[in-house]
């Protein structure tokens, strides 16, 4: 392998794990054209969106592209492939350790296990009532809600992998719930229970860098982050909605 | 009343910063950067400022603050805005609107959807004038 196909693929495959993981186009782009200059090409050419990357090096004839199908959220992964080019920049690593450390931290981030995320979305769930002026009582629903909520959103996304599916069946499941709660007199407000059992599904990613994208120019990725964050709070609402219509 | 507001913003915003797996290192900063966004909400809206004005303030809060600490921590600073901004989130009014669609009273759903939208902007709106103020001051302080 050529010096520049290592580049190359050096650099696809940060951009990839980037962008796969939740990274902001403004975020990926610096990145990219850093990894590219320290490696010594002076103009690189670097067109990323949410679902590909282009890139080539001035008088050469080959370009690279780079599908990406699947996002994810990881912000682990985001914050190492950073670390890396940090590494990278000051000569602590060489071209090739990048790249191997790049295949590696793909492979072997740890995620945090399943039953911390659990009890962290019952966390959200019900701190968030009470921050939005829910009472005290309402807090073993809202728990409820929220946990199971988060449970199914969670099992549908990583074992059949359908978006959007997952997070109307979670609100439907935590619509029930709050219903079921409010009807056995163990919870006084559908509404609260609904809002704190709701947050830990709410698209803070996409609606984030999807401002940020704006803002600084990516439009077209701005635009498909805004689209996923919209369906997904359309997804959310559905959910709520048959609730309402049928309970 | 103010400190479980405050306890409670540093837990919602550390539970989400799970949720979505930001690195250990990050979690303490994390939550506090939280904690100052949902206290600048609450002062301003206690003081009569209006929902805008405190979402607008309260991201710009967050903005800034989350920039400073990727500089001092040296990591994306989305790591530290994402989860903060997750209690400002008009929850509320969007389940208002959802819930007047539901039962077909649809001006009243319509004008809680624009609340919506235009919370979206006020916080979109902070989120711009902090990276302005970010870039602006890094240009003036950094040669390059």
């Amino acid at each position: 392998m050529t010096k520049n196909d290592l580049i190359i693929e050096t650099i696809l495959m940060a951009g990839k794990i980037m962008i796969e993981n939740g990274a902001d186009m403004a975020r990926v782009d610096d990145t990219l054209t850093r990894i590219a200059r320290n490696a010594g090409i002076d103009n690189p050419k670097i067109f990323e969106t949410t679902t590909g990357i282009l890139m080539s090096i001035p008088k050469q004839a080959a370009a690279q592209v780079e599908p990406i199908q699947k996002r994810t959220i990881d912000l682990e992964k985001v914050s190492l492939v950073n670390q890396n080019s940090r590494a990278f920049q000051d000569g602590q690593i060489s071209l090739n350790e990048f790249r191997n450390n790049l295949v590696k931290l793909n492979i072997s981030t740890p995620f945090f296990s399943f039953w911390l995320q659990l009890i962290a979305a019952v966390i959200v769930s019900v701190t968030l009532m009470i921050m939005y002026g829910g009472s005290w009582r309402d807090i073993i629903a809202t728990a409820f809600a929220g946990g199971l909520g988060y449970s199914c959103y969670y099992l549908i996304n990583n074992r059949l992998k359908i978006r959007f599916v997952s997070e109307f069946l979670a609100s439907f499941l935590i619509g029930v719930i709050a219903v079921l709660f409010v009807r056995l007199q163990l919870g006084s407000r559908i509404g609260m229970i609904t809002i704190g059992g709701v947050m830990p599904l709410v698209p803070g990613v996409p609606i984030t860098n999807a401002v940020r994208d704006v803002f600084a120019g990516h439009f077209l990725s701005g635009m498909a982050r805004a689209m996923e964050a919209l369906l997904s709070a359309c997804a959310i609402g559905m959910g709520i909605a048959f609730v309402f219509r049928f309970l | 009343m103010m400190i479980i507001q405050i306890i409670c913003s540093y837990l919602a915003t550390i539970g989400f910063g799970i949720i979505v797996n930001i690195p250990h290192r990050a979690l303490n900063s994390c939550g506090w950067v939280g904690v100052l966004g949902w206290v600048t909400y609450l002062v301003i809206k206690m003081a009569n400022g209006g929902t805008m004005l405190a979402n607008a303030v309260a991201a710009l809060a967050i903005g800034l603050s989350s920039i400073f600490m990727a500089r001092r921590l040296k990591m994306p600073m989305i790591l530290f805005n994402i989860p903060s901004l997750v209690p400002l989130v008009p929850g509320g009014q969007a389940y208002k609107a959802v819930r007047n669609f539901a039962v077909g009273n649809d001006l009243a759903a319509i004008s809680n959807l624009v609340q919506v939208a235009m919370i979206a902007g006020a916080i979109a709106m902070g989120f711009f004038v902090s990276e302005l103020a970010a870039r602006t001051y890094f240009r003036i302080t950094v040669k390059h």
